[in-house]
């Protein structure tokens, strides 16, 4: 493994290799970030917020996931689980003001 | 066009990373509040943007503007209403908080039942614990 060997094979990389041996494993580092803060979070409010974000996740995994198989598709998919979400969010926010 | 990506989609990454990080060391609910929602909506925008510049074909776009679109309306709206309903339950702020504007608006204002009536509810002892 010389310095010639490395910059080849950086420079050998097409961008769905990017896409998935950097970009997809860094959604998942900071997805499993979120979940730690999701099993730990010390009030019901900490949780809430790591499930919308784990929420806004998927939403960025779909997009890449789009452009890795080359179907439109799965930004409709991205469009509907941020509808679902938001409502989620909404929800939850509403039985904790009211006291579950 | 690859290079315009690569930094859209490195960008989005890196911000996305920074948003969990925020989630995960940040002291208590109403700042980890404000990290997930603004660096995670910069983070998708990124990504998306890069997902429109791929495809360049018109229903694509439109659906990644949109679902821009939709994300920055939504964000902020649920995270006024997750931190309306933290501060009415009473989470516990960070003990290096040094001011609380609304409940010094609260305490100046006289005459307003709905407001006396949540500043009473705010000053009560014995609640801590409602939010497990």
């Amino acid at each position: 493994m010389t310095y010639a060997d490395i910059t080849s094979f950086i420079l050998s990389l097409t961008f769905t290799d990017v896409l998935t041996l950097i970009v997809m494993p860094c959604i998942g580092l900071a997805t499993l970030m979120t979940l730690v803060r999701l099993v730990r979070g010390p009030t019901l409010v900490d949780r809430v917020i790591a499930l919308d974000l784990l929420n806004t996740f998927g939403i960025g995994v779909l997009a890449v996931q789009s452009m890795i198989t080359g179907r439109a598709v799965y930004l409709d998919i991205g469009l509907v689980l941020g509808l679902v979400a938001f409502l989620a969010t909404i929800a939850f926010a509403y039985y904790i003001q009211r006291g579950l | 066009m690859l290079v315009l990506k690569l930094i859209l989609v490195g960008i989005g990454t890196l911000t996305l990373i920074l948003a969990a990080v925020g989630i995960l060391r940040l002291p208590d609910a109403y700042m980890r509040m404000s990290s997930s929602t603004k660096a995670a909506t910069m983070g998708i925008m990124c990504l998306l943007l890069a997902a429109a510049l791929h495809f360049q074909e018109t229903s694509a776009t439109t659906r990644a503007l949109a679902t821009i679109c939709f994300v920055l309306l939504t964000a902020p709206v649920a995270a006024h209403m997750i931190g309306r309903a933290a501060y009415y339950r009473r989470v516990p702020m960070w003990e290096g908080t040094i001011e609380d504007e609304f409940k010094r608006d609260l305490e100046e204002t006289v005459g307003d039942p709905l407001r006396e009536k949540l500043l009473e509810r705010l000053n009560q002892t014995g609640l801590e614990d409602t939010v497990a």
